[in-house]
C-alpha cells in the first residue's frame, strides 16, 4: 500500500474513532498513538517516495514538512495528554466537550498533511478550509464570552482569506487552461510547473495577489493579522502551539508553491517584492506590538506573527543562500514555537492565570518549567547557540548578497529584530526570576515533549548533518 | 393614409383610450381584492361630471393656479401622441426625441408643483416638496435609461429606436434588462402607483401627487385627471415602444398593417394594465423616506446598465 | 445561438449580482434571508445553463447541491434560527444604505477594471462572468463589513461564496473536485455556525455583535 495513504488515513480513521470514545484519558493515549504512528509512517516516505499521482505528490518540498509536521503533532499530542488531564481535574473542561477535541485533533492532522501532500490546486485548498474549520471548533473549546469572540473572528476572518485564495486558484486555472486545455490536467501542480512559462503573465499576476493575501491572512501577515492573537489566547494551549508551529507553516507552503509557478514565468512580475513588504510590515509591527502585552499567550502569539515575517522576507529575498534561511527558520521557529507553548501552558495552570503580571519567580516555584521557558525564550529572541540564531544571521546576510537597495533593507530587518529582542528579554526578567507570588500549584507537567525540541534547535543551532543541509539547498534552489 | 392623418389619429386615440386604461386597472385591482369593482367606462362618467361642475377657486389663488389645469393637459397630450404606439409614420416624428419627452414631462411636473405651492395650504406644500424630491431622483433614473438605450440603438429618436429594436438582432441583453426594470420603477413613480403612493388614499400625509391637487376642483380639475391618465398611457406605451415594439407599423404600410398594429397595441395597453394591477395588490406602499432608497435603486440600475452596457462593447 | 447562449449567462450572472445589491438593500433580516434565497436559485440557475452551455454533466449537480443547500435547507434553518432565539429582526447598518451602495457600485466599476484588462485572451463570456463573480465577492464583502448583525455576516459570507461558485461554473472545464468541496465547505460552515448560534445565544442574549466585540482583547 502506497505509504501516503497511510500517513492520510491514519489520522482520518483516528479522527473517527475518536469521536466515540467517551473516556478522555484513554481518548489521550489513543490520540497520541495515532500520532506516534503518523510520524513513524511519515518517516518511511524517506525511504521509499511514492508516485506523484494527479491528486497526491511527494517532492523534496514537502517531504520535510510533511516529517516536521507529524513529529511536532507527536509531541504536541504527549503534551495534550497531560494538559487535558489537568483542566478536566480543576474542572475547567468536561468530558463532552473533549471527544470533539480529541476527534478534531485528529481530523487537524489529516488534513494538514492532506494540505502539504496535495498535487491538485483544488485539494489544497479543500485541505486548508478543512484545517481553519477544525482549529476553529478546537479554539471555542473552553465556551466562554472571549473563547467565542475569537472563534468567530478567526472563522471570519480566515474564511473570507480563504474564500480569496479560492479565487486566485480559479485565477490560475484560467490561465493555465489554453496550454493544458480542460479538466484535471490544468489543476495538477506537477503538470502545470513545466509549462507555467506560457501562461498569461497579467492573469498569474492578478492571481498571485489574491492568493498572497488568502493565504497570507492564515500566515498571519500584518495587516491581515487580526484573528491570531485571540486565537492562541483563547484556545486551549495545544493549539495554540499546533497553530504558530504547524498551520502557520502550511499556508506558507501554499503561498510557496504558487511562488515557484510564478517564478518559473519570465515576465510575471517578482512576487518577491510584495512578499518582503508584507513580511517587513509584520516583523515591525509584531515586534512593536510586544512591548504592550499583558497576556503571557498573546505575547507569544505575537511573536508567532513576528517570525511568519521573517520567514516571508526571507523567501521574498529569493535566492540560495535567503531560501535555505528561510526554510530553516520554518523548522527552527516551528520546534521552538510549540515548546515555548508547551512551558507556557503549564505554567498558566501551575498559576492558574495567564497574566504576566501575575506570573512571577518561576525559576523558584516550578525550576523545570522556568528553566525550560527561559531556554525557549532566549531561543525565540535569536540568541546563539540556538539555531533561530543562525537562520536570522543568514536572512541578514543574504540581503547583502543583492543589491544595494536589498542591502538597505537589513536595516529595518534588524531593527525588527533587536526590537523583539529587547521586549521577549525585558518580560522574560519578571517571569523567570523576581519574587514568586501567588499560588503554586503542583503541576504533572510533561516535560519530554518541551526538553526534546529545545534540544533539536540547539543540537541544530551547532551543527546540521550535511545531508539536512544538502537537502535545504535543493529546494532552495528549486525556490528560485 | 398621409402622416398628419396619422398623427390626428393617433391623438384622437390617446385622449380616448387614456380613461378606458386607467377604468381597467381599477377594475382589475377591484376583483383582484374580491370586489365587484366600478366599471372600465366610470372614468369617462367621471371627467364628464367634472367638466359640467363650476370651478371653484380660491380667492388668494394667482394666475398661475387657473393656468396651470391646461398647460399640464397639453403638455401631456403632446407627450402622449408623439410615443409611435400603432406607426412610426407620424406627423410629428421628427420631434419625438426621448430627451424632448423628457422635457415635457418635466415642465408639466413642474407647473403641478408651483400650482401646488400657488395657495399656500401646507398640503400643496407637503405633496410639491415629495413630489420634487421622487424627481430629483427619478429623472436622473429616466435619463440613464435613455442614455443605455440610445447608445444600444445608436439614436435618442423614438422611431429610429422603435425600429432599430423590431429589426435589429437585439437579443436578450442584460443592459437592456436592467433599463427596463429602472424604466418600470421611474413609472410607477412618476405616476404615482403603489408602492410610491397611493392614487386611492384618502389621508392627506400619505398622499404626494394628489396633495398637489387638492385644491382644484370642476373642470380644472377634470383636466388634471385626463392629464395624469394620459401619463400612464405615455409611459406604458414607452416602455412597449421601446422593448417590445413588435407589431409597429412602418410608415407607407397599407390599412390592414395599421389595423393589426392597433390591435397589438391595445393588447399591450391591457397586458400592462392587468401587471400594473396585479402589482399594486400585492405589494404595500413605502414610507415615504424610503422612497428615496426605492429610486435610488432604479438610479443603481440605471448605472449599472450603462457600465455593462461598455463592458460588453469593451470585450 | 451562440448569441442567445451567452446573453443568457450573461442575464443569470447579471441577476446574482443584482440579488447582490438587493442584499444590502433589505432592513428586514426575513428580507435579507429570503434575498439570499433567491440568489441562490438564481445561482443554480446560471450553473445548470452553463452545464447545457458547456455540455458538462457535473454543473448540473453543483446546481442541485446550490438549490437544495443554500436556496433551501440553509434559509429554512435560518429563519428557524431566528424565530427561536427571538433576534432583533431589523438590520443595523454601519453605513446608510444610500452610501453602501454607492460603495458597492464603486466596488463593480473596481472588479471589472481588475479582471478585463488582464484577461483578454479568454472568451467574452468567460471574461463577463469572471467581472461579475468578482463582483459578487467583493459585494459579499461589503455585506460583511458594514452589518453588525451576525445571521447577516453569516450571509454576507455566504454570498461572497455564491460569487466563487458562479466563478468556477463560469471557467469552461473546472473539474468536480473544486465544485464538490465548495459545497462540502459551506455545509461544514454551516454546522458550525449553527453551533455558534447557540453558543451565543447562550452567553448572550442577542446575536448583536456590538456586545460581542465589546470584549478589546488587545488591551491585554
Amino acid at each position: 500500500m502506497n505509504a501516503v495513504w497511510v500517513v492520510l488515513g491514519i489520522p482520518a480513521a483516528a479522527a473517527a474513532l475518536l469521536a466515540l470514545v467517551p473516556n478522555h484519558a484513554a481518548a489521550g493515549r489513543l490520540n497520541a498513538l495515532a500520532s506516534g504512528l503518523t510520524f513513524a509512517t511519515s518517516l518511511t516516505l524517506f525511504a521509499d517516495r511514492p508516485e506523484t499521482t494527479h491528486l497526491l505528490i511527494i517532492d523534496d518540498f514537502n517531504i520535510y514538512l510533511v516529517a516536521l509536521t507529524a513529529f511536532v503533532s507527536f509531541t504536541t499530542s504527549l503534551f495534550s495528554a497531560s494538559y487535558i488531564h489537568h483542566e478536566v481535574e480543576i474542572g475547567r473542561l468536561k468530558a463532552a466537550n473533549l471527544r470533539l477535541y480529541h476527534s478534531m485533533y485528529q481530523a487537524f492532522s489529516f488534513t494538514m498533511l492532506l494540505a502539504l501532500t496535495a498535487n491538485n490546486l483544488g485539494l489544497m485548498w479543500v485541505a486548508v478550509e478543512g484545517a481553519t474549520l477544525t482549529t476553529v471548533l478546537m479554539v471555542s473549546l473552553y465556551r466562554t464570552h472571549e473563547a467565542i469572540e475569537a472563534a468567530w473572528k478567526y472563522f471570519i476572518l480566515c474564511g473570507v482569506g480563504i474564500a480569496l485564495a479560492l479565487f486566485g486558484t480559479i485565477l490560475v486555472y484560467l490561465t493555465a487552461q489554453p496550454s493544458m486545455g480542460e479538466g484535471m490536467a490544468a489543476m495538477t501542480w506537477s503538470e502545470l510547473l513545466p509549462r507555467a512559462h506560457e501562461f498569461r503573465p497579467q492573469l498569474l499576476n492578478l492571481a498571485f495577489v489574491f492568493l498572497l493575501i488568502g493565504y497570507g491572512t492564515k500566515v498571519g501577515l500584518a495587516p491581515l493579522h487580526a484573528w491570531l492573537p485571540d486565537a492562541h489566547a483563547e484556545g486551549p494551549t495545544p493549539i495554540s502551539a499546533v497553530l504558530s508551529g504547524l498551520l502557520l507553516n502550511v499556508a506558507l507552503y501554499a503561498v510557496l508553491r504558487f511562488k515557484i509557478l510564478m517564478a518559473a514565468n519570465a515576465e510575471a512580475i517578482a512576487p518577491g517584492r510584495l512578499m518582503i513588504a508584507m513580511g517587513l510590515s509584520s516583523l515591525i509591527f509584531a515586534a512593536l506590538m510586544l512591548y504592550r502585552r499583558r497576556d503571557i499567550k498573546r505575547l507569544f502569539a505575537y511573536s508567532s506573527i513576528e517570525h511568519m515575517g521573517i520567514i516571508t522576507f526571507a523567501f521574498g529575498m529569493g535566492g540560495p543562500l535567503a531560501n535555505f534561511a528561510g526554510l530553516l527558520h520554518m523548522t527552527m521557529h516551528s520546534l521552538t514555537k510549540s515548546a515555548i507553548f508547551f512551558a507556557v501552558g503549564h505554567i498558566a495552570q501551575a498559576k492558574g492565570t495567564q497574566k504576566i503580571a501575575d506570573l512571577r519567580g518561576l525559576t523558584a516555584t516550578h525550576p523545570a518549567l522556568g528553566w525550560g521557558l527561559i531556554l525557549g525564550v532566549l531561543a525565540i529572541a535569536g540568541l546563539p547557540p540556538f539555531g533561530i540564531f543562525m537562520s536570522e544571521f543568514l536572512v541578514v546576510t543574504s540581503t547583502f548578497a543583492r543589491t544595494s537597495f536589498y542591502s538597505l533593507l537589513a536595516i529595518p530587518l534588524a531593527i525588527g529584530l533587536l526590537l523583539a529582542f529587547g521586549a521577549l528579554i525585558l518580560r522574560l526578567q519578571g517571569i523567570a526570576f523576581g519574587e514568586p507570588d501567588g499560588p503554586g500549584k503542583p503541576v504533572s507537567a510533561s516535560l519530554l515533549p518541551m526538553y526534546l525540541h529545545l534540544a533539536l534547535v540547539l543540537a541544530a543551532g551547532l551543527y546540521l548533518p550535511a545531508p539536512l543541509v544538502e537537502w535545504f539547498q535543493t529546494v532552495a534552489r528549486q525556490l528560485g | 393614409m398621409t402622416a398628419l392623418a396619422l398623427q390626428l389619429l393617433q391623438m384622437v386615440l390617446v385622449l380616448a383610450a387614456a380613461p378606458l386604461l386607467t377604468g381597467v386597472v381599477r377594475k382589475v385591482k377591484a376583483r383582484l381584492v374580491g370586489r365587484r369593482g366600478p366599471s372600465p367606462l366610470q372614468p369617462y362618467r367621471d371627467l364628464l361630471r367634472l367638466l359640467r361642475k363650476e370651478a371653484v377657486v380660491a380667492e388668494n389663488a394667482s394666475w398661475l393656479f387657473r393656468v396651470a389645469p391646461y398647460l399640464v393637459f397639453a403638455a401631456l397630450w403632446l407627450a402622449a401622441s408623439l410615443v409611435p404606439t400603432f406607426t412610426t409614420g407620424l406627423l410629428l416624428q421628427p420631434t419625438a426625441d426621448l430627451i424632448a419627452l423628457v422635457a415635457l414631462l418635466a415642465s408639466a411636473r413642474f407647473m403641478t408643483a408651483l400650482a401646488g405651492l400657488d395657495i399656500g395650504t401646507s398640503f400643496g406644500g407637503i405633496g410639491s416638496s415629495r413630489d420634487m424630491m421622487i424627481a430629483s431622483l427619478a429623472e436622473p433614473a429616466m435619463l440613464l435609461v435613455i442614455f443605455t438605450v440610445s447608445i444600444v440603438a445608436g439614436s435618442t429618436a423614438l422611431a429610429s429606436v422603435a425600429d432599430y429594436m423590431r429589426e435589429a438582432e437585439v437579443g436578450l441583453r442584460v443592459s437592456l434588462a436592467m433599463a427596463l426594470v429602472a424604466l418600470i420603477m421611474v413609472a410607477l413613480a412618476e405616476n404615482a402607483r403603489i408602492p410610491v403612493d397611493n392614487p386611492a388614499t384618502h389621508l392627506e400625509l400619505t398622499m404626494v401627487h394628489e396633495a398637489m391637487v387638492l385644491e382644484y376642483s370642476g373642470r380644472h380639475l377634470a383636466l388634471i385627471e385626463a392629464a395624469a391618465m394620459l401619463k400612464l398611457l405615455f409611459y406604458i406605451s414607452l416602455i412597449a415602444c421601446i422593448f417590445a415594439p413588435w407589431g409597429l407599423a412602418a410608415p407607407g404600410e397599407g390599412a390592414a398593417v395599421a389595423a393589426f398594429a392597433l390591435t397589438a397595441w391595445s393588447a399591450k395597453l391591457l397586458l400592462g394594465a392587468i401587471a400594473l394591477a396585479v402589482l399594486e395588490t400585492s405589494i404595500a406602499k413605502m414610507r415615504v423616506f424610503r422612497v428615496s432608497e426605492f429610486l435610488g435603486g432604479a438610479l443603481l440600475l440605471g448605472l449599472l446598465a450603462v457600465i455593462f452596457l461598455y463592458v460588453s462593447r469593451g470585450i | 445561438m451562440k448569441d442567445l447562449y451567452f446573453d443568457t449567462a450573461h442575464m443569470l450572472g447579471a441577476a446574482v449580482l443584482l440579488l447582490s445589491f438587493a442584499l444590502l438593500f433589505q432592513r428586514r433580516l426575513s428580507g435579507v434571508i429570503n434575498t439570499f434565497a433567491a440568489q441562490a436559485v438564481v445561482l443554480a440557475m446560471a450553473a445548470a445553463w452553463q452545464g447545457f452551455v458547456q455540455g458538462a454533466p457535473h454543473l448540473y449537480i453543483t446546481a442541485l447541491v446550490a438549490l437544495v443547500f443554500k436556496a433551501v435547507a440553509i434559509p429554512v434553518a435560518l429563519h428557524r434560527i431566528v424565530r427561536l432565539l427571538m433576534i432583533h429582526r431589523t438590520v443595523e447598518t454601519a453605513l446608510s444604505i444610500g452610501l453602501t451602495m454607492v460603495v458597492g457600485v464603486a466596488l463593480v466599476t473596481l472588479a471589472i477594471l481588475l479582471v478585463l484588462p488582464v484577461t483578454s485572451d479568454s472568451a467574452a463570456l468567460t471574461r463577463e462572468n469572471l467581472a461579475l463573480a468578482l463582483s459578487v465577492v467583493l459585494l459579499g464583502l461589503l455585506t460583511m463589513i458594514t452589518r453588525r448583525n451576525a445571521v447577516t455576516q453569516v450571509i454576507g459570507f455566504m454570498s461572497l461564496e455564491n460569487g466563487l461558485i458562479l466563478a468556477a461554473v463560469g471557467v469552461s472545464g473546472m473539474p468536480l473536485v473544486v465544485e464538490m468541496s465548495v459545497a462540502f465547505a459551506v455545509m461544514v460552515a454551516f454546522i458550525i455556525f449553527g453551533i455558534f448560534f447557540f453558543q451565543i445565544r447562550e452567553r448572550f442574549d442577542t446575536l448583536d455583535l456590538h456586545y460581542l466585540e465589546s470584549f478589546r482583547g488587545e488591551r491585554s
